[in-house]
C-alpha cells in the first residue's frame, strides 16, 4: 500500500529556532530519510522551500493564471512529502511519527488513489 | 416425514438459529471480517449463512459446531457469490487461494485456532475504535458493528437522524477500506494508548445513556447496557486495570439509576438521594473492581472516578461520607486528568469536610476561568455556598445568571426550585 505522508509546520515558528538547531532537524531528517529507505518504507520524498517562493497558477479558459505564493494561506504550511510503501494505516503511522518535523507541524497522511483508465473510485 | 415433525423441526431450527444470532452473532460476524476483510461482504455472508441454515439443518439436522458450520458456509458463500459477479479480481484470487480441498462441513482449519477466533471480536474493537476515525464515527462503528444495534436504534439514541447516522457509518466503513486501516490487534507498544481509545468511546456510549436527558429512555437504558457489556467483555480479553476501573465506575453510577430521577423526571442531587433505592449487587461488584484496580498504587482517570463513586456508595448518607478520602482522591484525580470541572466537583467535597468557607474562595478562584464563566454548574454551586454562609442576595445573583447559561429543561427546573427555596427561607 502507497501512502503519501504530507509534513506541515508553521514557516514562522521555524525561523525562530536558531541556525544549529535548523541544522540539527535537518540532520534528523536526512537520518530519517535514510533508515526509512533502507527498510524499504521509502520510495521517494523531498523537503521543499518556503512557500514565499512558491508560485501557483490555474489554467482558467484555455489561458494560464499565474500567482505568486501558496494555492491557501494556512496556518501551517506545506514543507515536504514522503511516499511511503507499507502494509497499512496502522504501519504508515507508525513510520510516520518517526518523521523529526512531527514534533513541531502535523503529518497528514493519505493513502494513493491509482489512475485508471475507466472505473476510477469517485469523491 | 410427516407435517407435523417438518412443523417441529423448522420450529426447533428457527429457535436455535434465533439463539446462536443472539448470542454469537457477533462473533461470527467479526470471524468473518477477518476472513473476508470487508465489512459489507461480511455483513451480506453473516445473513446468507443464517438463511442456507434455515433450509439445510431442516434437512440434515442441526450441525455440531453450528457457530463454525455458519462461518464456513458465510465464507464460502461470499467467495462464491464474488466469483460469480467477475468483480473484485484480486480479493477472490486471494480468497480462493486459501480454501481448502475438501468438503465444507467439515472446514476444520479455519476455525481450530481458537484464540484466533475469540480476538475477532477484540480486533473489531479496536478497527472500530481506531484512533484514525472521528470520535463520532467511532460510536456509531462500535455500536452497529460490535453491538449489533440497528441504525434506527442509535440515531435516536443519539438524537440524530436516521440519514445522519447511516451516512456516518458509511463514512467509517469506507475509511477503513479505502485508508486500509487493518484489522488486527495493536502492536504491544501502541495496546495502552489504543485501550484508552476504546474506552473513551465505551465512557461517551455510557455518558450519553446516563447524562443525556433527552431522547426515548428505552434507547438510553440500551447504551448503557451495551457500554457495561463492552467494557465486561474487554476485561475478559486484556488485563488492563483501567478497563476495571471504568467497569467499576459505570456499575458505581447505574447502581443510583432508580434514585436519580424524581416522577417529574428530574435529576436528583447525590446528597439528596434516596439511598434505599441504591442497587447493592451493583455497589458491591463496583466496589470489589475499585479494590482491584487500585491495588499497586498507581491509579488511572476512571480508577480515581471509580474509588470517588465507591466512597459515596459505601456511605448511608452525605454526612457519614469519607469526605478526607474523597478529597485525596480528587487530588490524585487532578494530577492525572487536570479540569477545573473537576476542580469544582472538589470544592463541594472541601465544603462537606471543611465548610463553606473554604470551598467559596476555590468557587472564587475558579469563576476567574473564562470556561467556568460559561458553565451553569459552577453558579450553581457558588450559590449554594453562599446560601450556606447566609448571602443569600448574592446567591440569587449567582442562581439568576446559571439560569441563564443552561437551555437544558430539567437544569432549569432545578435552578429555578433552588431561588424558589432560597426567595421563601
Amino acid at each position: 500500500m502507497k501512502y503519501v505522508a504530507l509534513v506541515y509546520y508553521d514557516e514562522a515558528v521555524m525561523q525562530t529556532l536558531s541556525q544549529q538547531q535548523w541544522d540539527e532537524l535537518n540532520q534528523e531528517c536526512i537520518a530519517c530519510g535514510d533508515s526509512l529507505r533502507e527498510r524499504n518504507y521509502m520510495l521517494g520524498g523531498q523537503a521543499l522551500q518556503p512557500t514565499t517562493i512558491a508560485t501557483t497558477l490555474r489554467v482558467r479558459s484555455g489561458q494560464v493564471e499565474i500567482t505568486d505564493g501558496p494555492f491557501a494561506e494556512t496556518k501551517e504550511q506545506l514543507a515536504g512529502f514522503y511516499l511511503l510503501d507499507v502494509k497499512d494505516l496502522n504501519e504508515a503511522i507508525q513510520v510516520a511519527s518517526k518523521i523529526p518535523p512531527a514534533r513541531y507541524g502535523s503529518i497528514e497522511i493519505r493513502p494513493v488513489r491509482e489512475l485508471q483508465a475507466t472505473g476510477n473510485q469517485s469523491y | 416425514m410427516n407435517k407435523e415433525n417438518t412443523l417441529v423441526r423448522t420450529e426447533a431450527v428457527k429457535n436455535k438459529l434465533a439463539a446462536i444470532y443472539r448470542d454469537e452473532g457477533r462473533r461470527i460476524y467479526a470471524t468473518l471480517i477477518r476472513l473476508l476483510g470487508d465489512f459489507e461482504l461480511a455483513e451480506e455472508a453473516l445473513h446468507d449463512a443464517f438463511s442456507i441454515a434455515m433450509t439445510k439443518w431442516q434437512v440434515e439436522g442441526i450441525p455440531n459446531k453450528p457457530a463454525n458450520w455458519l462461518v464456513s458456509t458465510g465464507r464460502f458463500k461470499a467467495i462464491d457469490q464474488l466469483r460469480r459477479q467477475h468483480r473484485h479480481r484480486e480479493i477472490v484470487a486471494q480468497l480462493a487461494s486459501e480454501l481448502p480441498d475438501q468438503d465444507l462441513a467439515n472446514d476444520e482449519f479455519l476455525l481450530a485456532d481458537e484464540q484466533l477466533i475469540a480476538d475477532d471480536q477484540l480486533r473489531l474493537i479496536f478497527t472500530c475504535c481506531h484512533p484514525a476515525l472521528d470520535t463520532k464515527v467511532q460510536v456509531a462503528l462500535t455500536l452497529r458493528e460490535v453491538c449489533g444495534l440497528t441504525t434506527e436504534q442509535i440515531a435516536s439514541a443519539f438524537l440524530t437522524s436516521v440519514s445522519t447516522m447511516a451516512q456516518r457509518i458509511v463514512r467509517g466503513k469506507q475509511k477503513i477500506r479505502t485508508a486500509h486501516i487493518p484489522f488486527q490487534l495493536p502492536p504491544q507498544a501502541q495496546l495502552e494508548e489504543r485501550i484508552d481509545a476504546v474506552l473513551s468511546v465505551i465512557y461517551l456510549v455510557y455518558n450519553e445513556g446516563y447524562s443525556s436527558s433527552a431522547g426515548d429512555s428505552v434507547t438510553r437504558t440500551e447504551l448503557t447496557t451495551e457500554a457495561i457489556r463492552l467494557a465486561r467483555q474487554l476485561q475478559s480479553f486484556l488485563a488492563d486495570k483501567e478497563i476495571t476501573g471504568l467497569l467499576a465506575l459505570m456499575l458505581l453510577n447505574e447502581s443510583r439509576r432508580n434514585a436519580r430521577i424524581n416522577k417529574q423526571g428530574d435529576i436528583i442531587l447525590l446528597a439528596e438521594q434516596d439511598r434505599s433505592l441504591w442497587n447493592q449487587t451493583l455497589i458491591q461488584e463496583g466496589i470489589a473492581l475499585v479494590k482491584s484496580s487500585t491495588a499497586g498504587g498507581e491509579y488511572g482517570f476512571y480508577t480515581l472516578q471509580a474509588a470517588i463513586a465507591a466512597e459515596h456508595a459505601q456511605a448511608c448518607n452525605a454526612n457519614d461520607t469519607n469526605w478526607q478520602q474523597v478529597l485525596t482522591w480528587y487530588s490524585l484525580l487532578l494530577q492525572v486528568a487536570p479540569s477545573p470541572v473537576i476542580e469544582l466537583n472538589r470544592a463541594v467535597a472541601v465544603a462537606m469536610h471543611h465548610g463553606p468557607e473554604a470551598a467559596l474562595l476555590l468557587v472564587e478562584q475558579l469563576l476567574q476561568q473564562k470556561v467556568m464563566q460559561k458553565y451553569h454548574l459552577c453558579f450553581a454551586t457558588y450559590a449554594e455556598l453562599l446560601g450556606q454562609v447566609g448571602r443569600k442576595d448574592e446567591a440569587r445573583t449567582a442562581l439568576k445568571h446559571a439560569l441563564t447559561l443552561t437551555k437544558q429543561a430539567p437544569e432549569q427546573r432545578i435552578l429555578k426550585s433552588k431561588l424558589a427555596a432560597l426567595s421563601a427561607s
